[in-house]
């Protein structure tokens, strides 16, 4: 009887220590989304929407150059990204267990673990170095950064396809890339959207990189050769201005992004929730 | 020429590993012949050497000759995808395209090879299904997912699947080990009715089945082909002490 209190006792302790660690990480972050609610709410009204970032002085202004130059940059990026990364994990996933599939997966591990500002430096030295702080050298440092999550996510998403339906295919007298692009990658097409929303999500947050390659712009996007406005970094340099309704521009810049990144995680939540 | 395959010494390995021994035989034009003999012998193997699948395991390696209406598969000059087309396969468990409706599982093996002809996949599609034994029950569901039948449909839709593109010949690895007495029934059958025009290749764990359904019989043991002739002549008056072993359950 003694034993069986005493078990009972540990189990009560553990399951309050677990309950205590959810509930310590759960603390910062609702209080970060009930802070940039509260803040951000406030500031969002249709001219929000509508208008771009104001100058000093007048009154209201908007994020909608911030919303256009944030798309298009990520929109450039995944041009860049997403084909070399499906592709790289096509070729993870399909062409074998050879040294260089072995040594491309590592480099993935290392890529995906550089710091985003380092990957920033890069683009500033190959590619704002030359044509100057632009859309171009923010979405190709956003590239490098989308390549090993979607190259990684593909890899898995194709590695769940069975053996069984490639040789079905194979069988058939299908070459081996039309096995691939048709038969597997149609198998797997729901989770590896999901890598790409994911991916895309990631970046569209980023803003150390952005900084360094593409810096700020306040106006309306004025070509890939030219810097646009961003949302991330509309938060960064409003929140430090000095200006009551410029710091407002900063708390509804952030909602407009949390909920930009919350629409994509819920997208691709919603595409894996589909599979079978 | 009556034999539709001609194997001259055919080695097969698994990285080191020796898989088949010398297999020399002919297997005739519009029969079936079964491939029979305890597990880990060789029998899957050897029927995947006759249309090259052999090869995309990763370490596999062949030697030897296997010549096909007199030309050897394994020439260099040969491409293994138009060697499939001729030679359609059957796997094991029912493995039909999940994502595709049972129409396009049929039609997969044409559509993927360029045909775009809308009245000629139709009739390929019909043809197959009732060639397959399968039209009757499927024909006002074609665009339901081919995963919704039950397995032993599934096997038939993959039977199906093979003979849209027109073979000549249908390798079958043990199609009827996942199925239930009736599918298995069913499979028999239909197994029997394509002998007419294809020339069949089954392999078999169960010696009955190869009795029921086929003309001729291998029985290969660890690798190497103790005995090949009528399926008659095999299960009444084997040759080899071996054979006899075996079919009297002795060992398997």
């Amino acid at each position: 009887m003694d034993h069986y209190k005493l078990r009972v006792t540990k189990n009560r302790l553990t399951q309050f220590l677990v309950y205590l660690a959810l509930f310590s990480a759960l603390v910062p972050l609702f209080s970060i989304l009930s802070e940039v609610i509260r803040k951000g709410f406030s500031t969002i009204n249709f001219d929000f929407f509508v208008k771009p970032t104001p100058t000093v002085g007048e009154a209201r202004g908007g994020v909608a150059n911030a919303i256009q130059g944030t798309l298009i940059t990520i929109g450039f990026a995944s041009i860049i990204g997403v084909p070399i990364g499906l592709m790289s994990g096509i070729f993870l996933s399909e062409y074998g267990e050879s040294k260089l599939s072995v040594a491309v997966r590592f480099l993935h591990d290392v890529l995906s673990g550089v710091p985003s500002i380092v990957i920033g430096v890069f683009a500033y030295a190959l590619i704002t170095r030359s044509i100057g702080f632009s859309v171009t050298a923010a979405a190709f440092a956003l590239a490098i950064i989308m390549i090993p999550i979607v190259a990684r996510t593909t890899e898995e998403a194709l590695k769940l396809v069975p053996m069984s339906i490639r040789e079905a295919a194979i069988a058939l007298g299908i070459p081996r890339w039309k096995t691939t692009i048709t038969v597997v990658l149609s198998g797997a097409k729901k989770a590896i959207a999901t890598g790409i929303l994911l991916s895309i999500a990631r970046i569209a947050g980023e803003s150390a990189p952005v900084l360094v390659s593409m810096g700020y712009w306040r106006w309306w996007f004025a070509g890939l050769d030219r810097p646009a406005a961003n949302l991330a970094l509309n938060v960064f340099i409003f929140a430090m201005s000095p200006f009551e309704n410029w710091i407002a521009l900063a708390w509804g810049s952030a909602l407009v992004l949390i909920l930009v990144v919350l629409g994509i995680s819920v997208t691709a939540r919603v595409f894996t929730r589909e599979r079978y | 020429m009556a034999s539709k395959f001609e194997i001259q010494g055919l080695n097969a390995w698994f990285g080191l590993k020796h898989v088949l021994k010398s297999i020399n035989m002919k297997i005739e034009k519009n029969a079936v012949t079964a491939i029979i003999g305890p597990s880990g012998c060789g029998k899957t193997t050897f029927i995947r050497c006759l249309n090259r699948m052999h090869e995309i395991t990763p370490g596999a390696r062949v030697s030897g000759k296997v010549l096909f209406n007199g030309i050897d598969i394994y020439d260099n000059g040969v491409d293994p995808v138009i060697i499939r087309r001729k030679i359609g396969m059957v796997f094991q468990k029912p493995n039909p395209f999940p994502m595709m409706s049972i129409y396009d599982n049929v039609a997969a093996g044409l559509k993927l090879n360029g045909v775009r002809d809308k009245k000629i996949l139709d009739a390929a599609v019909r043809r197959s299904l009732e060639l397959a034994n399968l039209w009757d029950e499927v024909k006002e569901d074609l665009n339901k997912s081919g995963a919704s039948l039950s397995g032993g449909q599934q096997q038939r839709l993959c039977i199906a699947r093979a003979l849209a593109v027109e073979p000549e010949v249908i390798l079958m690895d043990e199609p009827c080990s996942a199925l239930d007495p009736i599918a298995t029934a069913k499979i028999e059958a239909l197994i029997r009715k394509l002998a007419e025009n294809y020339t069949v290749v089954i392999v078999t764990h169960n010696m009955q089945q190869a009795a029921r359904v086929s003309d001729y019989t291998a029985f290969l043991y660890l690798g190497e082909l103790i005995e090949y002739g009528l399926t008659k002549q095999v299960f009444e008056n084997p040759k080899h002490e071996l054979t006899e072993r075996y079919l009297t359950g002795e060992f398997g």
